[in-house]
């Protein structure tokens, strides 16, 4: 912030109360939350999920569930209270003084028009300009956001862009008529870490040069440390802690915010000595294409999943497998498991190909490879008690059904589970408990390799990091090999050994943890780290 | 679009082939020797008569060169001859199939129309009293006896209040030419078209209100409302022409419903289509006029669906990239 | 200890759903009523009892009147409660034994197996299902389970491609991969991971399937192709369909019948759905 120019306070909250239904869990999904928000200042809005963060951003514009309802405090604009106006003031205020971005660039333009029309209706719902010149601003918006060839952009439907470039085009829309405020609501969680960096720089540079305040809300604190003037955390519904960027992520004063720093996984791999011992498993040549719609008439759209993908997990090892969304990282992880089919390729258990295996002798040798999924509520069958679900491998494997049960109680003090759980149902777990179930139900058959499918991506980030230290000392003990893959870098530095970068169905480099970071060969690799959040602002 | 249309053209085709295979195996289940059956209405039962009508039939040809016969009848158009009606299949239903189209027509058009209205209505006024009474009323109309609501609509319209003429297509005997038979047969068309609608209407505002209201709910429709747009432009543009795909897909698969409707309305109200004529077969055993008309009830509604899978691709730009 | 989700509070739902319990308050009358048909009216539905075309509310022992050919009418729509909830049970049975197995097949296994299953389902989908069934029930000659066949053929292909679609859907669920990963056997998958998990969409469909069936037997019925030894809704609608304008109530008692029963099935389908699928309730938003 240049101190010659005074700060303005465009909007002030004043200790803003959300009530929500009665019959819930609390009463309030915010609870007493004051901040300011500044031209020319971006603040950011932390939490985990159930902070009430969103809610924040969901007040300012009005557009709160309809079960929550402001029960008390002010949200003043330019000195009126906005909780004060009604539904026509409100569609006044909404895009021409305050207007958002959302988080899922996927759904949230209309798929059945085109993206000048959306553009030209920011305009239209204000009773700005005419046909003619809205199609032109759209135009030029488009152009100012960085969508290329911003005359074919305006033309087509949301379907033919990438996220990145739905979400320009969203960031096109809310800028408009100029608001003087701009709510961002975790516009960048749902796409890639390079996307992201990308929208980023444009949301600060826009931020910059039209002088606007920015309500920034995430869950990512490597985000907050690129992005932040001013940082505030919430914690069920409360402000924790409120300051600078440099003060809350330097020198922090509360305990939580600490804990959630503490929490985020560093850029530095630890020092790990390299692992020679037999090979658990061995992948050779693994190809699979996958070829989508066709027909008589129509060339089928091909993706290559899976190009000539080699690699070898020593005993006790932990290989990660990195990559964007589409970087066929997770077919690799199912075609391991073989819950797919490959087209080539060879998936080498000892002296045993997985891929050539078939009815029981594949079943029999499936019980030494297991996998935890991503999803803690998709991973669990609902209708199944967690004894069963943790119990049905064992006796699909002829083990007596007291006997396995007997040994997935023992598997549910193992992951720090109490084992009255085991006649309970998935639903009345957390996300972290119901991890600690999948993981529970994967080493019910004692393998020798674990492959772990983002296994850590849907979790806040403090139980994230007591699900690793959790994989890390059941690795330990267990003498277990790990393919673990995911989206985050961080994570992988602080778990892998070796880690291996995808793009488009190909391992373009697999290195030591170490020495991937410190000395990476590959462009794409380096774009990657590059685009790490938080890297120039060390977070933790 | 050319490639699309030939392949669902294409793929039609195969459909009314494999239709036209069941059919031929449906009439040789048909109680009695059909050449028999022949022999009896044309009142002579003698051998020869029998033999003669067997080999102009193809019926002493093994089973392979019959179906491959029946096939290449009815691809020259060839349903075969009634009997009964001393009269080749195909003229009855060509004489038949305009009232019918006539018909069905105007219900599509009556319950769609009718049907998205109210179910939009209903979706915008969802758990108050207007949505209340129009979901009621599509439940009733959605539960009720198509060939009853054609009965008590006659006790009450024309029998009762006099208001509109019970049967037919026409005043017969009028000599009404001209724009005064339109109207006439307009004013026959009232209550045949009414109720085979209704039950349509029914299906249709069930299927947008639930449509709209989950439409509703999508992320855009925040992002139209964050816009600052009004709530009627919200519900036009961005909710409603969502919420018609599925309502065109339900189209497409409501037109078999339809034609049955029809044989239920047409029979009621002696409207003289073909469903009309599928009852009278069916009254007299007339098999081959019954099949006949199954294959051209069954050819329509390959057509309808064909005319609503191209207008769902004109109205979804991303099918393109989906398929 | 804990009921499995969805199905706690599930009964309780559906109980504070008015209509549902309406529904339920209908279909109860239309059993009692079969059951009771032959105690009430121990004599054939057919029998001539008195004068012909006696209008309704004149005759204590008559309540309803009387037909063209002096049957009672009462008498008629107890015993044909029977045959509609007959008909419409067992042929809604019938067309899920067609239907799930073969949904279940073709969601699961994908591929051939699935593009062949659906070309045939679209099949049975296109042709017109009534003009198929009144084609079917003329050709096997009228009787009740020609009419349960015929009814059981055109309705199955619903069935078929929701429990397809739930499949496929569930097939990709990770806890059904889990399932494959642990090495449990398809069969076991099927039937423990993937069919419970589809069980409520296909209840609430059943139940509007027995409602569209008794629609369908009395349409057929009305048409003249109904059992010729039963006395059903449907055909008393069409015997009083020719004296319309004299004897009003020939046709109207039935009909109404058909539509209370019909009715009560659809609301009680629309109540288990809330019940069932708490996340597609209507109208809350």
């Amino acid at each position: 912030m240049d101190a010659r120019t005074p700060r303005r306070t465009v909007v002030s909250v004043r200790d803003l109360r959300l009530a929500l239904p009665a019959g819930g869990d609390r009463a309030h999904a915010v609870d007493g939350v004051s901040f300011d928000l500044v031209a020319g200042e971006i603040l950011c809005l932390v939490g985990e999920s159930g902070s009430g963060k969103s809610m924040c951003a969901h007040a300012l514009m009005g557009l709160l569930p309809k079960a929550v309802k402001p029960s008390g405090g002010e949200i003043r604009l330019d000195g009126a209270d906005l909780l004060a106006q009604d539904e026509a003031g409100w569609r006044d205020t909404r895009g021409r003084r305050i207007a958002m971005v959302f988080q899922e660039p996927m759904t949230a333009l209309n798929p059945l028009m085109r993206i000048g029309d959306q553009m030209a209706e920011m305009f239209e719902a204000h009773g700005l300009l005419t046909p003619r010149e809205r199609r032109a601003r759209a135009v030029a918006l488009a152009g100012e956001v960085g969508l290329p060839e911003p005359e074919r952009i305006v033309r087509s439907y949301p379907h033919q862009l990438s996220g990145g470039q739905r979400q320009r085009a969203m960031i096109a829309m809310a800028l408009a008529l100029e608001p003087a405020v701009l709510v961002a609501d975790e516009p960048t969680t749902a796409l890639d870490v390079t996307t992201q960096a990308q929208i980023l720089d444009l949301i600060r540079g826009l931020q910059r040069r039209r002088n606007m305040a920015v309500l920034f809300i995430t869950h990512d604190f490597g985000v907050v440390a690129d992005i932040a003037d001013r940082v505030l955390v919430l914690r069920h519904g409360r402000v924790v802690e409120e300051g600078p960027a440099e003060a809350v992520l330097g020198r922090p004063r509360e305990d939580y915010t600490r804990t959630l720093l503490a929490a985020v996984p560093s850029m530095d791999p630890p020092r790990r000595e390299p692992r020679s011992g037999p090979k658990a498993v061995e992948v050779a040549g693994l190809c699979k294409t996958y070829s989508t719609g066709g027909g008589l008439w129509r060339k089928p759209r091909r993706v290559e999943a899976a190009r000539d993908v080699a690699f070898a997990i020593h005993q006790g090892e932990t290989v990660g497998l990195v990559g964007e969304s589409g970087s066929g990282k997770s077919s690799v992880a199912r075609l391991v498991m073989r819950l797919i089919e490959p087209d080539r390729g060879a998936v080498m258990l000892g002296d045993d190909d997985l891929t050539r295996l078939s009815g029981e002798a594949l079943r029999r040798a499936r019980s030494r490879i297991q996998m935890v999924f991503q999803d803690p509520f998709a991973s669990l069958n609902p209708r199944r008690r967690v004894g069963q679900i943790i119990a049905d491998g064992p006796v699909a494997h002829g083990v007596p059904r007291s006997e396995a049960e007997a040994r997935a109680r023992d598997l549910l003090r193992l992951v720090g589970l109490d084992p009255s759980a085991m006649e309970r149902f998935p639903h009345e777990f957390s996300g972290g408990q119901r991890q600690r179930v999948g993981i529970a139900r994967a080493l019910a058959l004692e393998p020798k390799i674990l492959v772990a499918d983002e296994a850590v991506s849907a979790l806040d980030v403090s139980v994230q990091a007591q699900v690793l230290a959790l994989l890390e000392d059941l690795k330990q003990r267990l003498g277990l090999s790990m393919l673990f893959i995911t989206h985050d870098l961080r994570v992988a530095a602080q778990i892998c050994d070796r880690i291996a970068v995808m793009r488009r169905g190909e391992i373009v480099e697999l290195k030591p943890a170490g020495a991937l970071f410190a000395n990476p060969e590959h462009p794409y690799t380096r774009a990657l780290l590059d685009a790490v959040p938080g890297r120039t602002r060390a977070a933790a | 679009m050319i490639g699309f249309v030939a392949g669902r053209v294409g793929k039609g085709i195969v459909v009314l082939l494999a239709i036209v295979v069941l059919n031929f195996f449906l009439i040789r289940l048909a109680p009695g020797d059909p050449a028999l059956v022949m022999a009896g209405e044309a009142g002579a039962g003698d051998e020869l008569f029998v033999a003669q009508l067997r080999e102009k039939f193809g019926l002493d040809q093994p089973l392979p060169n019959q179906l491959a016969l029946y096939v290449r009848n009815i691809a020259s158009l060839d349903l075969g001859y009634s009997v009964r009606q001393q009269m080749p299949v195909a003229t009855l239903i060509a004489d038949r199939l305009p009232a019918t189209l006539l018909l069905t027509g105007s219900a599509f058009a009556i319950s769609l129309v009718l049907g998205v209205t109210l179910g939009a209505l209903a979706a915008r006024r969802a758990g108050r009293a207007a949505d209340t009474a129009i979901t009621g009323l599509a439940l009733l109309f959605y539960a009720t006896p198509l060939f009853w609501v054609s009965l008590m609509a006659i006790i009450v319209f024309s029998v009762r209040l006099e208001w509109l003429p019970s049967f037919g297509f026409e005043s017969v005997g009028a000599g009404h030419a001209g724009l005064a038979r339109a109207a006439d047969i307009a004013h026959h068309l009232i209550l045949p078209a009414m109720t085979l609608g209704l039950f349509f209407m029914a299906v249709y505002v069930r299927m947008t209100r639930a449509s709209m209201l989950e439409v509703a709910g999508q992320d855009f429709v925040k992002t139209a409302r964050a816009k600052g747009l009004g709530d009627r432009t919200i519900q036009r543009r961005h909710v409603l022409r969502n919420a018609l795909l599925p309502v065109v897909t339900l189209a497409g698969l409501q037109a078999g419903t339809l034609v049955g409707g029809a044989i239920l309305t047409e029979t009621v109200f002696a409207w003289p289509g073909i469903g009309r004529l599928m009852y009278e077969a069916l009254l007299q055993r007339d098999y081959n006029l019954l099949l006949g008309v199954f294959v051209v009830s069954s050819a329509m509604v390959l057509v309808f669906n064909l005319v609503t899978d191209v207008l769902y691709r004109v109205v979804d730009p991303r099918i393109e990239a989906a398929r | 200890m804990s009921a499995p989700p969805r199905r706690r509070g599930a009964l309780a739902a559906f109980l504070r759903h008015p209509g549902a319990v309406i529904g339920l308050v209908i279909l109860l009358a239309v059993v009692a009523a079969a059951i009771l048909a032959p105690i009430l009216y121990p004599t054939s539905p057919w029998r001539m009892v008195q004068r012909p075309f006696m209008p309704p509310f004149t005759l204590d022992r008559f309540p309803l009147g009387t037909d063209a050919l002096g049957r009672d009418i009462a008498a008629g729509l107890m015993h044909g409660a029977g045959v509609s909830l007959l008909v419409g049970l067992v042929s809604t049975l019938a067309a899920l034994v067609i239907g799930v197995p073969l949904g279940a097949l073709a969601g699961y296994f994908g591929g051939r197996v699935d593009d062949g299953l659906m070309r045939f389902t679209e099949l049975f989908q296109t042709v017109p299902s009534f003009a198929l069934a009144i084609v079917l029930v003329a050709i096997l000659q009228p009787s009740l389970s020609s009419l349960i066949l015929a009814i059981a053929l055109v309705s199955w292909p619903p069935v078929t491609r929701l429990v397809r679609g739930e499949v496929l859907s569930l097939r990709s669920r990770e806890y059904v991969q889990a399932a494959v990963v642990t090495g449990q056997t398809t069969f076991t998958i099927l039937r423990r991971e993937i069919l419970p998990n589809t069980l409520s969409p296909i209840v609430v469909l059943a139940s509007l399937m027995v409602a569209t069936a008794i629609l369908l037997e009395s349409s057929l019925s009305f048409l003249g192709l109904g059992d010729p030894n039963r006395m059903s809704w449907g055909f008393m609608v069409g015997a009083g369909r020719t004296a319309i304008r004299q004897a009003w109530w020939i046709s109207t008692f039935p009909g109404l019948v058909i539509l209370l029963t019909v009715l009560a099935l659809n609301l009680i389908g629309e109540g288990l759905n809330d019940a069932l699928n708490p996340r597609l309730s209507r109208g809350d938003r």
